[in-house]
């Protein structure tokens, strides 16, 4: 499956030869913006590292006030799609543009793929461990980078993995903050050049960015902490209790305050109008679009996930890798790769919602496959071996036992995608069924027209549809304590 | 757990059964690179003059010339509406637009059609000059491209870098002119601290409000403006247009296409020559402040120039998608 649009990509970048291939290769502006987005990459992701890690220890393990309301607060940025985030700052401070620019946009709306998976293993790791460390004098600093720091360094590791990629592969953020970005030359070639050769190669060099930085993050992992038996006690803030606070608002502030204010500004000001119908009925289409997405998703990764954690051989390695690569491809490329191949090989299933839920199964595997992989680690294996010794099978086992207990892990990997199906755009417009529309198609509809008051509904209805997902995971975790 | 996955995936058949389209082959497919809110409503009355279910499928320009060329045969599509004429050129080049019948041809000037028939502009739009006659005199307004590096314009003109119209201006210099005018062009351009705005519309912005003495737009952003603002003696901003075939005086069209193989080609060419008619050249002319490309119809609502008047550089627009040279150009000038 994520070998579809490397084959694609192979198909069309050879289609005239190597010696163009080359040319393209050896420009230097291929070199300088693959270091531009690199560079980028790197920064945001120890930005998102950092946020992520403080974010979920305070929503995860602290008596910070308010505490579950953040647990929230602090995933919707990822409902934010980057262009509707890198539109809403350049109203608010025009000057922010370039490198700063796409750095705190890019940061605001993906640090919360390492708040996930942290905050997923916080809540499952083992408290005795921290216990022992703490009673042989450690104070709680301590405790927290040399015992949590690594019980939880899998899933942030594999949260910055997926921040990386997911910046490699923006262009809604990057052109608008006019941060000249690897993707701006894959979208020229489309959108400017209508060249699809150059764009093909450039998407095979990212593809192979996305594997060196998977191999790194697979070096770093390290090992997976098992879960305890019981959860963990809450830490008291103390002192830092002000402090933490005031992060978190102003975290809330900037990541979802700036574009809320934006969007009701837009409505104020605004004299486009809208309909209630169309956006009911548009949201139903989103939901199910990114339900259905979801789901496949889920059901692809499961098996992907639970061989990473269980096996390590080199064949799921490979599978795993390859799973990877499709999600720094931009959402065109994909998309065109199933064009590609669903008009000659599945013409029935062309532009159909099954398709479309494909490509999004495409795209963002990695984000349940990793959820997937660390929740499944979690689980001891013992347990399983317990339910094998009952005479189980092997698939019944997986489902009875290995899926119940890495839930956690597997239900944050579901809700982002369907958060992340939500938001996507161009793979959307390549395959929706003719006539069918999402919130992210009408968002993209009414911005590219400046028509912003009617744009604020839709943008306003994706939040809260996000909203969702967020609130059942937050249930469903709180309700453990 | 297995009963719950049961009814998990149940509901999400469930709700993906809701998600139908009901094209078929017998319906008319248009892709559409013009947005919906510009001409959503005219395509609903395309329905009734080509007499079949018409189903409409909108995104970019450049992405749908890229849909089109991957499906190749397979295409259900039987029109292409585009937003520019690169986008029609490039599919056209492959093979994949079917020629257009004379009659159709006929109905635009010789420059508002490609040389080989197989597409047609449905409407136009000209690069201006938008000034502030409080500060510019009619009589100092440049009248080629060189004026518009005339030192005594320094940190005075306004233009927006990331604007496709403003590119497509730059790749003109350079086909027109050539590529070292163009380079010291830009240069000069550059020395003389231009002002860079994110669009069209907040040069228009700077310009009425007195805090830009001029900028280089496209002209329907003036009138959409005025409009806007309840009548064009509202505008303080003036538009200037440069003729004489000036890149300055550049037009880009929108324009549309019969598919190559299009099962419906009958209702197709009936759909491109409504696109043609007097309903439909009127839309552009007053919802979208177009030039029509039909001569025929005069703008009524803004008082538009007849397309003929204009007196745009000599060029193939389908052509004006050498753009990679021409980011490269503004980038080595630090315009970019």
């Amino acid at each position: 499956m994520a070998v579809l649009p490397l084959a694609y990509l192979a198909v069309r970048s050879f289609e005239r030869g190597g010696g163009v291939v080359w040319d393209v290769l050896a420009r230097t502006r291929t070199a300088e913006l693959a270091l531009r987005s690199l560079s980028l990459a790197v920064a945001v992701t120890a930005a998102c590292l950092v946020l992520g890690v403080l974010g979920a220890w305070l929503v995860a393990r602290s008596d910070l006030p308010g505490r579950r309301a953040f647990g929230v607060l602090l995933v919707l940025p990822l409902a934010v799609p980057s262009y509707v985030g890198g539109f809403t700052w350049i109203s608010v401070a025009p000057g922010l543009t370039g490198f700063g620019g796409a750095f705190v946009v890019l940061t605001l709306v993906s640090y919360p793929y390492v708040l996930l998976p942290v905050a997923a293993a916080l809540r499952t790791a083992d408290p005795a461990v921290e216990e022992v460390a703490r009673s042989l004098g450690r104070t709680s600093t301590q405790v927290f980078f040399s015992v949590t720091a690594r019980q939880v360094r899998p899933a942030a590791l594999a949260g910055g993995l997926l921040v990386a990629l997911y910046v490699l592969s923006d262009f809604g953020a990057v052109s608008l903050m006019r941060y000249e970005a690897f993707t701006l030359g894959i979208y020229t070639s489309y959108r400017a050049t209508f060249d699809r050769t150059p764009a093909a190669i450039l998407g095979l060099v990212l593809v192979v960015l996305a594997v060196a930085l998977t191999i790194g993050e697979r070096r770093a992992r390290g090992v997976v902490a098992h879960r305890g038996r019981r959860n963990p006690p809450t830490a008291p803030l103390g002192r830092a209790r002000v402090p933490a606070l005031a992060g978190s608002v102003v975290l809330v502030l900037l990541t979802l305050g700036v574009p809320v204010a934006s969007l009701v500004w837009w409505l104020v000001a605004g004299t486009s109008t809208f309909s209630v119908a169309d956006v009911v009925k548009t949201t139903g289409n989103t939901i199910a679009v990114s339900a259905f997405g979801a789901l496949l998703t889920l059901l692809f990764a499961l098996p992907v996930g639970i061989l990473a954690a269980r096996h390590r051989g080199r064949l799921v390695r490979g599978v795993e890798l390859a799973g990877f690569a499709g999600h720094a491809l931009p959402g065109i490329t994909v998309g065109l790769a199933l064009v590609f191949f669903g008009i000659r090989f599945a013409p029935a299933l062309y532009q159909t919602v099954p398709m479309l839920a494909f490509a999004y199964a495409v795209l963002f595997l990695p984000l349940a496959v990793g959820a997937v992989r660390t929740g499944v680690a979690h689980a001891p294996p013992v347990l399983e071996d317990v339910s094998r010794s009952l005479g189980h099978g092997r698939w019944r086992t997986g489902l009875r036992v290995t899926v119940p207990l890495a839930a956690p892990g597997v239900l944050a990997g579901t809700a982002l995608v369907f958060l992340t199906c939500a938001k996507e755009l161009p793979a959307t417009l390549l395959l929706r069924p003719t006539g069918v529309d999402t919130l992210a198609t009408e968002l993209w509809t009414r911005t590219e027209v400046a028509a912003y008051a009617a744009a604020a509904p839709y943008a306003a209805v994706l939040l809260v549809v996000a909203a969702i997902p967020a609130l059942v995971l937050d249930r469903f975790l709180g309700g453990e304590r | 757990m297995r009963r719950r996955a049961r009814t998990v995936t149940l509901v999400a058949a469930l709700l993906a059964s809701t998600v139908t389209a009901c094209s078929s082959a017998n319906d008319l497919i248009i892709y559409s690179g013009r947005n919906e809110q510009l001409v959503g409503a005219l395509l609903e009355q395309l329905e009734e003059a080509v007499g079949i279910d018409v189903e409409v499928r909108y995104g970019g320009s450049g992405e749908m010339a890229a849909q089109l060329l991957e499906e190749g045969q397979g295409t259900e599509a039987d029109v292409f509406f585009s937003q520019d004429a690169g986008a029609l050129g490039a599919v056209g080049e492959q093979g994949r637009l079917a020629e257009l019948p004379a009659d159709v041809l006929g109905m635009v000037p010789e420059s508002y059609r490609a040389k080989d028939k197989r597409w047609v502009a449905t409407s136009a739009r000209a690069r201006v000059i938008a000034y502030d006659p409080r500060v510019v005199g009619e009589g100092e307004l440049p009248q080629a491209i060189e004026d518009v590096v005339d030192p005594k314009w320094k940190g005075k003109v306004g233009y927006a870098p990331t604007n496709g119209s403003w590119q497509a201006f730059v790749t003109s210099v350079r086909v027109l002119k050539g590529e070292d005018f163009a380079k010291d062009w830009l240069e000069k351009f550059a020395a003389n601290e231009p002002k860079r705005f994110d669009n069209n519309i907040s040069i228009l912005k700077a310009v009425d409000e007195g805090q830009l003495p001029f900028g280089l737009i496209n002209h329907y952003y003036w009138y959409a403006s005025a409009t806007e603002k309840g009548g064009e003696a509202n505008m303080k901003a003036k538009l200037h247009r440069v003729g004489g075939g000036d890149p300055l005086a550049l037009v880009n069209v929108a324009g549309a296409a019969v598919v190559q193989g299009s099962n419906q080609s009958e209702a197709a060419q009936k759909a491109v020559r409504f696109l043609l008619s007097e309903q439909a050249q009127r839309h552009f002319a007053d919802q979208t402040a177009e030039y029509p490309a039909n001569p025929a119809v005069r703008p009524g609502k803004h008082r538009l120039p007849p397309i003929t008047d204009l007196q745009p550089p000599d060029i193939d627009l389908s052509k004006l998608s050498s753009l990679q040279e021409t980011v490269k150009l503004l980038q080595e000038a630090g315009l970019s």
